[in-house]
């Protein structure tokens, strides 16, 4: 078989597979009132439906959460590892973006 | 009351005991109050304990969770109902759930019957588990009101997990039923196969009239519309017929059980025979 001719059976085989895999979900859970959804996994499930419920499953066994999120990976954009450098670097050494240089009077307490 | 019960044995004898390394039943006259309350927790128990069977052999890991958290729940009730019954009797949940002879196991015989064992297919546990859920949803919605303060609290907490199995079960039942030509065709021949249990669900006899007259539970004839009410609903989803009733009658109720019973207790029962009051 040429190169070509076994990239061209192993993208047939993934895809195949894929057709009969279910879709990647990411699981958010909120663990109390007031406090934010925070990303805790993934799952596979068919649906929506069976997302929610299966994350309910895996995720909240031991009342870890009170609300459920749940969003197909597929659909999350995400930034590119590559580029950290350059998105993030750049803030390393500006101390002044933080607002540490006010005097707080004590009353004002935890910022 | 229209419970029987196999002769006690009259004395054993001392080589077949010293043979024997298993521990000793229990046995005791329930009042047939006690007999209804053991028909519930009987059948949570055998129920969980066929659920458990598919922890890691689910199709899925995800299901394979819920299917053991399920069974936790039904554990958990089992618990509450064994061991509301063992106060009156002087016995605790343990006992009651391992040290009991098959005869006097009163859960409903569609409980027991195998389920990834002996080749039955995850269609029978998904129905099964819809149907038995729905059933133990209607009627811990009744007992919710029951005269017994303990029963109505054990209810009261139950009726929340067993409308989580329904919903759990009712969705897997429409998508096998109505999901591949591959799946339908299973999901038909698990209907075929249980449905005939279902009778069993709502023949109310004696111990169901006692329970009914001293303010304790319904009987079990007056579960059937609840029960309809939301069986029908997901096997017209599912697109599945429901059979004609046929004569059908299991016996499980009545302490009388299929053939599959007495494995199931071997398996379940070994280790606190062999290490009598065994904690961990």
């Amino acid at each position: 078989m040429t190169a070509s001719a076994t990239d061209l059976a192993n993208a047939n085989a993934n895809a195949k597979v894929q057709a009969h895999e279910w879709p990647l979900w990411e699981v958010f859970l909120r663990p109390k009132a007031g406090l934010d959804h925070k990303h805790c996994g993934s799952l596979h499930a068919a649906d929506s439906k069976m997302a929610l419920q299966l994350a309910r499953e895996v995720y909240t066994r031991r009342q870890e959460g009170i609300s459920v999120w749940v969003v197909r990976s597929d659909q999350i954009v995400a930034s590119d590892p590559a580029d950290k450098a350059m998105l993030f670097d750049p803030m390393e050494d500006k101390v002044y973006r933080h607002p540490t240089f006010y005097e707080l009077p004590p009353e004002v307490g935890h910022m | 009351m229209s419970t029987s019960f196999a002769p006690l044995p009259t004395s054993a004898s001392p080589s077949a005991a010293a043979a024997s390394a298993t521990t000793e039943s229990i046995r005791f006259a329930p009042t047939p109050q006690q007999t209804y309350l053991m028909r519930i927790g009987d059948s949570c128990l055998i129920h969980a304990q066929r659920l458990a069977e598919w922890s890691g052999h689910a199709p899925i890991l995800e299901e394979d969770i819920a299917l053991t958290n399920l069974a936790l729940d039904l554990v958990g009730q089992a618990r509450a109902l064994l061991t509301h019954v063992g106060r009156q009797t002087g016995f605790d949940e343990d006992q009651l759930a391992f040290l009991r002879d098959e005869r006097d196991f009163f859960n409903f015989t569609i409980a027991e019957l195998p389920g990834r064992r002996a080749g039955r297919d995850f269609a029978d546990a998904v129905l099964r588990n819809f149907m038995l859920s729905a059933w133990m949803h209607v009627s811990w919605a009744k007992l919710a009101q029951s005269g017994d303060a303990e029963v109505a609290a054990i209810a009261g907490k139950a009726v929340k997990e067993s409308r989580y199995h329904v919903a759990h079960a009712g969705d897997w039942v429409v998508r096998l039923g109505d999901g591949s030509e591959d799946s339908t065709r299973r999901m038909r021949q698990a209907v075929d196969r249980l449905w005939p249990y279902t009778a069993e669900l709502f023949e109310t006899d004696a111990v169901d009239t006692a329970a009914a007259e001293s303010g304790l539970g319904p009987v079990r004839a007056a579960l059937r519309v609840g029960w309809q009410a939301i069986v029908e609903p997901v096997f017209a989803d599912a697109g599945l017929k429901i059979p004609a009733s046929g004569a059908f009658r299991s016996t499980g109720s009545r302490g009388v059980h299929s053939e599959h019973m007495g494995y199931l207790l071997a398996e379940m029962q070994a280790l606190q025979r062999s290490f009598p009051g065994g904690q961990w």
